[in-house]
């Protein structure tokens, strides 16, 4: 289908201030989303109260309100400005909640505007727990027990049905603020509380814990022919009882088989289906039971988020423009990879690297904050690494993160190892290499802190490299050693303080040996097809080449 | 050890060999699906061929015995960026290295299997071959060179079963299946649908095909060049018109050859789980997993009996066909999936009604 013709002015919600759960990923969205309409001809009409944002620059939009993001003001807009639709997939949670009020008060009724990419039906089966849990059920998918409760003695009830450690969650707030864990009933009766008073509708679920799970997310598309593609998945390093926001995210997964990958990617076409959301992208969270792969759905954002950013990063898939255009009424065939140029959208990336992304905190600017972590997101924001292994994108990424990490390395840990491990913290990468460090098992360290093996492993052989790099101290290092270093992700900078070698004397050898960062392609096919927009990452891969002509 | 995947342009990548310490020579082509590397190694089409995997880690889950494709692995190499040193998941029962070493199949591991997609992506598939040790590089290259062509061979022999054997011996009505190298999906998906499941080997003559009185009969894939199984393609017009016919992949290429159609090379074929498949009758778009590197010529199709009904949305080729008259379809790619999205496992179902179908008339 071509794009709407009977569209002529479109209005688009920013997400407004930066703000924990919500920050410069909705600009980017949305700066893609004006991009996209502006290039189909349509007249845009923004608002977003954040005029330190890239959309909201004169020349993105053709109108664009300054204004306060509530539904009084948006209403005054909307009379005024008479568009014919109204976009609020790509503004975070906030855009979505102010879509939701505009439409309970009858405003885009009245006015006749109409909610393209996800309707009000659909946004209130992705935030409303109980709509939620009904439709995943209905189509023979299961989600964790709960309940919903309007007031604390509703609320102790079904905690004490359910049986301890329970989930709380306020419904309707940014990036699960007030979410948190009871492990008994005085615990549960302060934190419940406190969710009531955080959710817009006093309202709060009370969950099934599924805590030390392994934890997942597809991002999902969908445009008007019902057509359905993924464009990632992502495991989450952090087990269930992180806040997703918060946890460290690989990409693509790595340890599921495709028997259980393709399990949890049906379901994920059926819950976009069956949550209705009727073009764009989808984030659709999964927890796994370790023990027996047993599968459960977490929840959906109905809409572009902050895992949309990074899911377009990893793969060059850029979510939030073809989001857009799916929107307004294109589907996924007539929009050609931005990439390849020649083939279209319509296919799921493959990738040939591995994504790591690691949240920044910033809790010395939090007087009194404990940095312990559980699912309310406290993390400011997030890097992302690119490398042709998990070893070199964790190191890379930790050396992003502007906390002066050289990599993986010694800092000082202020727990002792054990509590490091068990409780969720922002260090607890460091305490895991500390625990193997001194010695402990991989076995050891997973019935602490309940991290998949799989990655334990790959940091076990980073530490022990570290060991065997620190034995070699005062000799040259060897080519093997170096270039073994070097594709698990050291640098410099770590190899000098480990060997006692001068930094500038490793890159000098390095130069000798020919161990030179490579570039290599982000592409959405893993060089099946040539590309012609491509964007690179640096990595040490060294391959052994060499011709031999008759 | 040191081992290096040599191919005929005389580039040798030279990485570290584990499972077995053998010399194998095939056709280097590469896969680009991001999981299921088991249900690849035990897929027989690969007869033939040294698979080199674009995504870099590979092992990280195991191998199970459950999502085996067939009883062994038939592949002559296997070439990774970084095999796993450990694996990890619930159903997991030994590593894949254990694996190669029990079936003696010879892996490669460390060479930059970027580099490899880029020149197969601009040469095409190439002869190559794996050398465990030292040896002269020459010497290796001439090896390759003289190693026969994947093209023009008849290695489904290879593969599959001298005897017939019975996969699911009850259900509603019965189907043959026409092994030229059957992955076990496609009979996991017939015995679902409550049918009787008779697997007989290619080189069966059709009369004894007949004698057990199919209500259908599915033709699988396999590996190789379709071209020369003209005994296969003879089978199969003696069986057509009788029965409602099913044709997956190599089945699909051999029913085009009964029909008047012909067979090309393609350059470096589609091996992958994210293929765009477009039904024309239907105009819906499927997420499709591919294994081929032969493909039916669409315009050697255009004044027979037979229709187009799909074709791929990355290069238009041809991906899927009918009888105009009979109960007869077939499709390039595997609605069997395994590994891959199962988004056209439908296809067995219409597959059912067709004998449903003829049953009832």
């Amino acid at each position: 289908m071509p794009r709407r013709a009977d569209l002529k002015k479109i209005m688009l919600l920013g997400s407004g201030p930066i703000i924990i759960g919500q920050a410069c990923e909705f600009d980017y969205s949305g700066a893609q989303a004006c991009k996209a309409l502006k290039e189909e001809g349509y007249e845009i009409v923004l608002v977003n109260s954040n005029p330190a944002t890239i959309m909201t620059d004169p020349e993105m939009a053709d109108k664009i309100y300054l204004e306060p993001l509530v539904p009084e003001i948006v209403a005054k807009i909307i009379e005024r400005e008479r568009p014919q639709a109204l976009l609020p997939t790509l503004g975070g949670q906030t855009a979505l909640n102010l879509a939701s009020q505009l439409y309970e008060q009858g405003v885009l009724q009245k006015y006749q505007v109409e909610l393209i990419g996800a309707d009000y039906q659909a946004i209130k089966k992705g935030e409303d727990r109980q709509l939620f849990k009904e439709a995943i059920t209905e189509i023979g998918y299961r989600v964790p027990e709960s309940g919903t409760a309007h007031n604390l003695k509703q609320a102790i009830k079904i905690a004490t049905t359910i049986g301890f450690p329970v989930i709380i969650r306020p419904a309707y707030t940014l990036g699960g603020t007030g979410s948190a864990v009871a492990y008994n009933v005085e615990e549960f009766k302060e934190l419940a509380e406190i969710g009531l008073k955080a959710s817009l509708t006093n309202e709060i679920l009370i969950e099934e814990s599924v805590l030390g799970w392994k934890e997942y997310e597809l991002e999902v598309m969908r445009d008007l022919k019902d057509n359905v593609v993924i464009i990632c998945s992502i495991e989450n390093f952090d087990p269930m009882g992180v806040h997703t926001g918060d946890s460290i995210t690989v990409a693509p997964v790595q340890t599921l088989t495709d028997k259980e990958y393709q399990k949890m990617r049906d379901a994920a076409i059926a819950i976009i289906r069956k949550i209705g959301v009727a073009t764009g992208g989808s984030n659709i969270q999964f927890a796994v039971n370790p023990e027996n792969g047993q599968m459960v759905v977490i929840e959906m954002n109905p809409r572009v988020s902050r895992s949309s950013a990074l899911a377009s990063k990893a793969t060059g898939f850029p979510i939030a423009k073809i989001a857009t255009k799916l929107a307004v009424g294109y589907t996924l065939d007539e929009i050609p990879n931005d990439i390849t140029k020649k083939t279209p959208s319509y296919f799921e990336p493959t990738i040939d690297y591995c994504v790591v992304k690691i949240p920044k905190f910033n809790f010395e600017k939090f007087p009194g904050a404990v940095p312990q972590l559980g699912t309310s997101m406290k993390s400011v924001g997030e890097v992302m690494a690119i490398g042709r292994n998990f070893k070199e994108a964790l190191q890379k990424a930790l050396r992003s993160l502007e906390e002066r990490f050289s990599g993986l390395e010694d800092i000082k840990l202020e727990w002792p190892v054990e509590q490091g491990l068990k409780v969720a913290n922002p260090q607890r990468l460091f305490y895991i290499r500390e625990a193997l460090r001194q010695g402990k098992s991989i076995e050891e360290v997973y019935q602490l802190c309940n991290i998949d093996r799989w990655f334990l492993a790959n940091i076990e052989e980073i530490v022990r490299l570290e060991k065997k790099l620190k034995k070699a101290k005062g000799k040259p290092l060897s080519f093997a050693m170096l270039k073994q270093a070097k594709e698990f992700g050291f640098s410099d900078k770590q190899l000098a303080w480990l060997t006692g070698c001068p930094e500038l004397q490793i890159s000098k050898l390095r130069e000798k040996y020919g161990l030179q960062a490579q570039y290599k392609c982000v592409d959405t096919c893993a060089g099946e097809f040539v590309a012609e927009t491509p964007y690179f990452y640096s990595t040490y891969e060294y391959s052994e080449i060499t011709t031999a002509r008759q | 050890m040191k081992g290096h995947l040599v191919v005929e342009d005389g580039t040798i990548y030279t990485g570290k060999i584990f499972g077995a310490r053998a010399v194998r020579y095939g056709e280097l082509i590469f896969n680009t699906s991001m999981t299921g590397y088991q249900e690849i190694l035990f897929d027989p089409s690969y007869k033939g061929q040294i698979l080199a995997m674009t995504y870099p880690l590979i092992g990280n889950y195991g191998v199970n015995t459950e999502d085996c494709e067939s009883e062994r692995i038939h592949l002559e190499g296997f070439v990774v960026r970084e095999k796993s040193r450990i694996y990890s998941n619930w159903r997991a029962q030994k590593s894949l290295e254990e694996l190669f070493k029990e079936q003696k199949v010879v892996g490669l591991e460390g060479v930059d299997t970027r580099k490899i997609t880029e020149t197969i992506r601009e040469f095409g598939a190439l002869k190559a071959g794996i050398f465990p040790g030292n040896r002269d590089k020459r010497e290796m290259v001439t090896l390759v060179q003289k190693s026969p062509s994947l093209v023009g061979r008849d290695i489904v022999s290879r593969v599959i079963k001298s005897e017939a054997y019975t996969w699911q011996n009850f259900g509603k009505y019965k189907v043959v299946v026409l092994d030229c190298g059957v992955k076990y999906n496609i009979l996991r998906l017939l015995a679902r649908l409550n049918l009787k499941v008779v697997v007989y080997p290619a080189t069966a003559p059709w009369q004894e095909i007949e004698k057990e009185e199919p209500d259908g009969i599915l033709i699988s894939n396999g590996p190789g060049d379709p071209e020369p199984l003209k005994t296969v393609v003879s089978t199969v017009s003696n069986l057509v018109g009788r029965h409602p016919v099913f044709g997956i992949c190599l089945g699909h290429q051999i029913l085009g050859q009964v029909f008047g159609g012909k067979t090309y090379k393609l350059k470096f074929g589609h091996h992958g789980a994210n293929h765009p498949v477009k039904d024309l009758t239907t105009g819906r778009i499927y997420i499709t997993v591919q294994n081929h590197g032969f493909c039916v010529d669409q315009r050697t199709l255009d004044e027979t009996e037979i229709e187009i009904t799909h074709t791929n949305l990355n290069d238009g080729t041809l991906e899927g066909m009918a009888h105009k008259k009979w109960p007869i379809f077939s499709v390039q790619f595997h609605p069997e999936d395994a590994p891959g999205p199962r988004d056209t496992e439908y296809l067995f179902t219409k597959f059912y009604t067709l004998i449903e179908n003829a049953q009832e008339s």
